[in-house]
């Protein structure tokens, strides 16, 4: 393999990488203050582009983004209040099954809005051949736009959980439900808040790789898949390790495509996660003792 | 401060409590001892409204709490330092306290610094561990971590569920020297342990509970002279 090659190959593996790392702390993020899997997930970042297009025909670029992810949070936030927060201390299962009925429910709304047509966002700066010479091969623009988002949106969450109020009140409810109750937070806000934040950050990452993947009525679901396998691999629950188990990930895909046919790229994903599913359920970074609090 | 009448609680078709009356008055240390599975905890779980009454009255400061949500009922000065302490393991000693500041922060939108000193004065082991995370403490200083975290809200009334148990002897003295240390500035508290002698010893009411009832209730001194309790909590042989 030429040298310009290795690159391209490593930088498409980031780019993907990246956005299966946001989808990957999405699910995190539900799952540390409900226990749940949130499969809808994947659905948010679909929304997120294709409101962003639809809002593009008459705002510019940055509003019909930020009116995008806001209005996928306000989706997020109604999703729950309406599905979620009144179920009496409902079983885990219950509410999965819930989230796979919202994922499709999401899936068949933006059929009948969008149509079966395959939309995107024009490129942030120059267009589909526009390119800048890093360590010598020629990469798009956007691919740095992509790398570039993703990392400010996991430095913006870090910074959230480690020094707001707010988030110190969505990590001890993660900690412990009980105990946050009992130093009166209100637990229910913190589960709408963090299908909030989950929303919010899987609608800007789907803004940002709109121009690249492009955006379809189902093209959520592959991400999803893909955002597990990462959650898994890295241990769920664990922001920091997605990154890197994202990283992984879309690295080992975009190499894959010089051993194997194309058509295998998928395959390759949920053959990783069951093996891991099989070999360490804990994830690879995760403590088997932490695995074990969880309610899986 | 806290009144009960006719309070029945459960879980799901359990019924755990069965028409429980009680009362705390205000600066008092009242205790309830009773046997496991007697439904101590339960009746903490309902006053502090994470388990909802099923029949009867709760009331807090002359208000009826029943239906009220339990992160409300901290904001109206009734803190639960539940049973197995339930710390905020993956956070820091410092971060569990300001947590426990959590309403009082809410209500006056100041920082808890004061009241965090006035935390590390009554436990200053928690000073010396204070950016230690809260699930590598020991289980003392466990108990006093929860304990310092609902004082953090100020409470009027403290509600203590077996904060003994599994300590050495030393620390549980300790610990219940501070329990009279907060009567005397104040408090109120309704103190639960399975260690009745401690307990009575420091309380000045006790009630006794059994299958869900009440089946014995009176000042201290008469409870740790009384013949039952003596053989049933005290375990102690009577003469009959
Ligand atoms: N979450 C629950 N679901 C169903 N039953 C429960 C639950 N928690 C407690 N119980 C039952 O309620 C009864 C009273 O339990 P509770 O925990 O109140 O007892 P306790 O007096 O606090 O005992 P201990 O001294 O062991 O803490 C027990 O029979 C117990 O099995
Ligand atoms: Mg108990």
């Amino acid at each position: 393999m030429t040298s310009q090659l290795f690159i391209q190959y490593l930088f498409a593996g980031i780019t993907y990488g990246s956005i299966y790392a946001i989808v990957a702390i999405g699910f995190n993020i539900i799952y540390n203050t409900t226990g749940i899997i949130n499969f809808a997930q994947g659905e948010f970042v679909m929304l997120g582009g294709m409101i962003a297009i639809s809002l593009h025909t008459i705002l510019p670029l940055p509003l019909a983004i930020g009116l995008a992810v806001i209005t996928t949070m306000i989706i997020g936030a109604l999703i729950e209040i309406i599905f979620i927060r009144w179920l009496k201390n409902p079983s885990v299962l219950r509410m999965i099954i819930i989230t796979i009925g919202l994922s499709i429910l999401i899936r068949e709304a933006a059929l009948h809005i969008w149509g079966e047509g395959v939309r995107s966002l024009p490129y942030f700066n120059g267009n589909e051949i526009s390119t800048i010479r890093i360590m010598g091969t020629n990469i798009s623009p956007q691919v740095l736009w992509v790398i570039g988002v993703c990392a400010v949106i996991v430095a913006l969450l870090s910074l959230f959980f480690k020094f707001t109020s707010l988030g110190q009140e969505m990590r001890a409810c993660a900690a412990n439900r009980l105990a946050a109750t009992l130093c009166g937070i209100s637990t229910k806000n913190m589960v709408t808040l963090s299908f909030m934040l989950s929303a919010g950050i899987g609608a800007l990452a789907g803004c940002v790789v709109s121009p690249i993947t492009y955006t379809q009525y189902d093209g959520g679901t592959p991400l999803a898949i893909k955002g597990f396998t990462v959650a898994v691999l890295g241990g769920l629950g664990n922001s920091m390790a997605a990154v890197i188990a994202g990283l992984l990930l879309g690295i080992i895909e975009s190499f894959s495509v010089s051993v194997v046919p194309l058509a295998f790229q998928d395959a390759i994903s949920i053959a990783i996660l069951l093996t891991i599913l099989f070999v360490r359920p804990h994830g690879l970074f995760g403590s088997k003792e932490a695995a074990g609090l969880k309610e899986f | 401060m806290l009144k009960i009448k006719n309070l029945e609680a459960g879980y799901g078709k359990l019924r755990v409590l069965k028409r429980i009356s009680m009362h705390v008055d205000t600066g008092e240390i009242v205790t309830i001892i009773g046997a496991n599975g007697a439904g101590k905890t339960t009746l903490l779980y309902t006053i502090a409204g994470i388990i909802k009454a099923s029949a009867g009255d709760i009331q807090l400061l002359g208000n009826p709490i029943n239906q009220t949500k339990p992160e409300k009922i901290v904001a109206a000065g009734c803190s639960l330092v539940p049973e197995g302490r339930q710390v905020f393991s993956t956070l820091t000693v410092r971060q569990n306290l300001i947590l426990g500041g959590y309403v009082q922060y809410k209500k006056n939108k100041v920082n808890t610094d004061a009241e965090l000193q006035h935390i590390y004065d009554i436990f200053p082991v928690m000073q010396q561990r204070e950016n230690q995370l809260a699930g590598t403490l020991s289980g003392g200083e466990q108990q006093m971590l929860a304990m310092g975290r609902a004082l953090m809200a100020k409470p009027k009334l403290i509600m203590l569920d077996e904060p003994s148990t599994g300590l050495a002897p030393l620390i549980v003295k300790n610990i219940f020297e501070i329990i009279g240390k907060l009567r005397n500035a104040g408090n109120t508290v309704l103190l639960i342990e399975q260690n009745a002698k401690a307990a009575l010893a420091i309380a000045d009411r006790g009630y006794v509970l059994e299958t869900g009832k009440f089946i014995l209730q009176g000042p201290s001194e008469d409870l740790l002279v009384n013949r039952d309790v003596q053989r049933a909590y005290l375990g102690r042989e009577v003469a009959v």
